[in-house]
């Protein structure tokens, strides 16, 4: 399950939509071991493609640092489908390399609604949880 | 002194699940062979062909070796190499 505030989940879509028709892609950061998204960070996309994204290497490493410093891990990485459903393509599995992270997809194929759900994806397996909103 | 490796969660199986190992060499290639010698398995998932696996990040200090030398990039003692999964999909 994942459980995330409103603000926080409010972000990631305005995120999404912002870049819209590229993918969007991010980080929500929170305090080791506590499975509690805390910080927002949204992360360039590399690629800039409608149906790719990629995390430019440079600030994946600066976020890294960051986090290992403030003894934070990525709680949540997130990206968005800019025309297909809120679901992990086999590319997103394949490259899915946070064992502990919720993968958060959100399809911005809808103009007025935003799908929003959340996965864990390890050893090459998807398996979809339900999302609480915390205000 | 020897060269400072940072390992991430996914390659920990490796290295008995230290997150950090140390190795040496004179370059990031020979580094990665000299790790392989103790943690046997973690040079494939860092090299595919004689060159650095494309979604895989290596870092020298600060700096992504693909902007230095790739494998070929020299590396000495008291150096951090820091390694990182590249985050991307579709």
């Amino acid at each position: 399950m994942l459980t995330i505030t409103r603000e926080l989940h409010d972000q990631i879509v305005a995120h999404a939509r912002q870049d819209h028709p590229d993918e969007a892609c991010g980080v929500l950061a929170g305090p080791a071991g506590s499975d509690r998204p805390a910080r927002f960070i949204a992360m360039t996309n590399a690629e800039r493609s409608p149906t790719f994204y990629r995390f430019d290497s440079a600030e994946q490493f600066r976020v890294w640092t960051e986090m290992e410093d403030n003894d934070e891990e990525p709680v949540v990485i997130y990206h968005s489908h800019t025309a297909t459903e809120a679901y992990p393509s086999r590319t997103d599995i394949s490259y899915a390399s946070e064992p502990q992270a919720h993968y958060v997809l959100v399809s911005t194929r809808e103009p007025e609604v935003a799908e929003f759900r959340s996965y864990r994806i390890a050893d090459g397996v998807v398996t979809e949880e339900p999302v609480t909103v915390v205000e | 002194m020897a060269i400072e490796v940072r390992i991430p969660t996914i390659l920990r199986t490796y290295t008995d699940g230290a997150k950090q190992v140390e190795g040496t060499g004179s370059t990031l290639g020979e580094l990665f062979t000299d790790l392989e010698q103790r943690h046997g398995g973690l040079q494939d998932r860092l090299v595919d062909g004689g060159a650095l696996r494309r979604f895989v990040n290596v870092y020298l200090n600060d700096e992504d070796v693909r902007f230095l030398d790739g494998l070929a990039t020299p590396v000495k003692d008291g150096d951090k190499v820091t390694v990182l999964p590249a985050v991307a999909g579709g």
